[in-house]
């Protein structure tokens, strides 16, 4: 019994941690889905959901019930069981990333010594539950979705790493919260510009969103790797594009935007979450807008354009950190 | 080679058949082309027709010549006007009627505008085919005003049937008129914004350039026409080449480009909707009174026995009637030469080795009406 009590602080804040990642997954899933829709609205000359509640605000809701509502099917010669399974795969490592960030100074589930490790490692679970996917569905187009989706981030991977890289050595931690708190004068946009744009451009391809989508080139492939899934099993692989983006623009926040650091607000140790969700927000409106923008490029350059440039000047960006902190 | 999937598959073992149509977003209808892959290049590309037809020209054969002007409308939907032009004149030259002047400056003026109405919807279906999402919705929008100023005048938005045997159905007003100077100018004040947002996107110009190249001997092998011959650089236009109508009357430019690729063709669209609008000005500007019809065009029209020929410049290339007559008023049969079946026939070639996506872009290069196709 005494051990239970001894436990009983840290399973409480294991479970209210656990809640909170569920809360912000889906909220920050209904308050995407809206906003995407009424900005591509607004870019396009249109006003978006107009019809369900005052400006469309229920539209979201009305969808989720819509597909909740919908039939699993399951094509005749997919395999079953690797075809229900992808979806969770993609979906249930995505609140794990949640407990790492340092949302604000006192706001933040665990302060891991190897949060970031933490975060790319099941970030990157993601791509496996895809592979499953458009192998399981046993579908020409799903199987041209993946072989691009694999080799794409896979790839992109390593840009990312590297402009990571880069302020972790200047922190000298995997830490997030010793990453926030070693912006305390200058935020690394301003020391890593270099780092923090390639950073932007790797998280457009790994989130596969346009001009990146090539997975789910909707002209070229009808709809890429989930073009045989219907229901709540599509709507589990779009939660976690969703919850990924919030992830990989909650990692920019924290390692080049200062995290929650901002204009003080009372109870700032609390209330820095206000800073840190409007910088995450202004990301994803920024991941927004290019969508709505750009054509989508074709694949080989799009290789290109990692291999030769992206990693090239990374790397050149990583020496030059090296050298500067050892220097300094 | 066989249409089917799996005999292929069976036939071309290490290759990989991807069946892309009749359902498929950027075939633009009910257009199939099976593809022969290796990785994601497509090594052989067979398009298979037949899935709209609907026996336009055998329907020519049992009813009389005059009657069939709306059935031209439904062959190109985008070009209906320009297609209702071509047989009006074919009649007209068949039975020996002169046109009122009126006429002819009112069906320049329409056809004009049918063409630009044409491009723009290619404009923001082709980028929707390459993933940019928003152009299309630019481009209806300044498409909806030429649908507005044609409703008031043809009564229909879409499949017209606005052209008679001798004439036109119905005098244009003032609100058309003013109508077409008003959106004149809407459309030149949006030039620049496409030239900027679109033209000069570089990832557009990396999908683009190099790509689908074809040269003016490719051309002439399989009777393409239109935009993708002029961005070879042949300044080959019906309006110039064969001036019909009045447009001869106009002083306009034809475009054209250099490498034939399918940034070439692109532009080429893209100027030809300047150019269109010069002619609408300069035939506003010269439009004479008069009637809308011409005097004694007999109710029941009968084409004297023998052979007769008019093409146009439609919006996709040279389309062309051929009729023969027996001395009554059905003909005996009408064959009618449609560019987009011409410019299909090349894809084959054009995109043999290519990647997928170059594929998708040499296709929407080609600017495919399907029912034209499949008439």
């Amino acid at each position: 019994m005494e051990t239970f009590y001894s436990i009983l602080p840290e399973l409480i804040r294991i479970v209210v941690c656990a809640v909170c990642g569920a809360v912000i997954v889906f909220g920050n899933a209904l308050v995407m889905g809206y906003a995407e829709r009424k900005l591509a609205g607004h870019i396009m000359l249109r006003p978006g959901p107009m019809e369900v509640g005052p400006h469309g605000i229920y539209q979201l809701v009305i969808d989720g019930l819509k597909l909740m509502g919908k039939q699993l099917v399951v094509p005749a010669k997919a395999d079953p069981l690797l075809f229900r399974f992808a979806p969770l795969l993609a979906f249930a490592p995505v609140f794990v990333p949640l407990l790492v960030l340092p949302f604000s100074e006192k706001i933040q589930g665990f302060d891991l010594d190897i949060g970031l490790l933490v975060i790319l490692a099941l970030a990157s679970i993601n791509l496996l539950a895809i592979l499953i996917g458009g192998w399981a569905s046993n579908n020409k187009y799903s199987l041209f979705g993946v072989f691009r989706a694999v080799s794409q981030n896979v790839a992109y991977e390593i840009p990312m790493l590297l402009s990571l890289l880069a302020v972790v050595f200047m922190t000298n931690s995997f830490s997030l919260k010793a990453v926030v708190a070693a912006q305390s004068p200058v935020w690394f946009i301003v020391i890593q510009p270099l780092a923090f744009l390639i950073y932007l451009v790797s998280i457009v391809a790994e989130t596969n969103r346009a001009p990146f989508d090539l997975p789910e080139a909707e002209s070229e492939l009808t709809a890429g790797f989930h073009t045989e899934y219907s229901g709540m099993s599509f709507s589990l692989f779009v939660l976690a594009e969703y919850a990924n983006m919030f992830i990989v623009s909650s990692v920019a926040t924290v390692f080049f935007l200062g995290g929650s650091s901002g204009i003080p607000l009372p109870y700032f140790e609390y209330s820095g979450i206000i800073w840190f969700m409007l910088k995450v927000y202004s990301l994803m409106f920024f991941l927004v807008w290019i969508r709505w923008t750009y054509p989508r490029t074709r694949f080989d350059q799009l290789m290109n354009f990692c291999w030769k440039y992206l990693i090239p000047f990374a790397l050149v960006n990583l020496l030059i950190t090296v050298v500067m902190v050892k220097l300094l | 080679m066989s249409m089917d999937v799996k005999a292929l598959e069976d036939d071309r073992h290490h290759r990989y058949v991807l069946n892309m149509g009749p359902q498929h977003p950027s075939t633009h209808g009910v257009l199939r082309v099976l593809l022969e892959l290796e990785g994601e290049y497509a090594m052989n590309l067979l398009p298979v027709l037949g899935y709209g037809h609907r026996c336009h020209e055998k329907i020519a054969e049992f009813k009389p010549a005059k009657s069939f002007m709306p059935n031209t409308a439904r062959m190109d939907y985008l070009g209906a006007l320009i297609y209702n032009h071509g047989f009006a004149q074919l009649l007209e030259k068949a039975a020996g009627i002169e046109v009122p002047e009126r006429v002819e400056y009112i069906r320049v003026i329409t056809s004009e505008l049918n063409r630009i109405q044409s491009h723009l919807l290619w404009y923001g279906a082709y980028l929707l085919d390459l993933g940019a999402f928003t152009p299309i919705m630019y481009s209806f929008d300044d498409r909806e005003h030429i649908l507005d100023i044609l409703e008031d005048v043809t009564g229909s938005r879409l499949t017209y049937c606005y052209f008679r045997v001798g004439g036109v159905s119905k005098d244009i007003d003032e609100k058309f008129v003013t109508g077409t100077r008003a959106f004149i100018k809407r459309l030149r004040s949006r030039f620049p914004m496409y030239e900027d947002l679109v033209n000069g996107n570089i990832i557009l110009q990396k999908r683009l350039i190099d790509v689908g190249e074809l040269t003016p001997h490719i051309c002439a092998r399989y009777g393409i026409t239109g935009p993708l011959l002029r961005g070879t650089g042949v300044a080959y236009d019906m309006r110039r080449a064969e001036p019909y109508s009045i447009y001869s009357k106009f002083d306009f430019e034809i475009p054209t480009g250099t490498k034939g690729d399918c940034m070439a063709s692109f532009m080429v669209r893209f100027h030809e909707m300047e150019q269109s609008l010069r002619i609408i000005e300069q035939a506003l500007d010269g439009l004479p009174e008069g009637p809308i019809m011409a005097a004694k065009v007999p109710k029941k029209l009968k084409i004297p026995a023998g052979d007769y020929n008019s093409s146009v410049e439609a919006p996709r290339g040279e389309l062309s009637y051929y009729l023969v007559s027996d001395g009554s008023d059905v003909p005996y049969r009408l064959k009618v030469r449609t560019p987009s079946y011409s410019n299909l026939s090349v894809i084959p070639e054009m995109c043999q080795g290519m990647l997928l996506s170059d594929v998708v872009s040499a296709m929407g290069a080609l600017d495919l009406v399907i029912p034209e196709i499949d008439r």
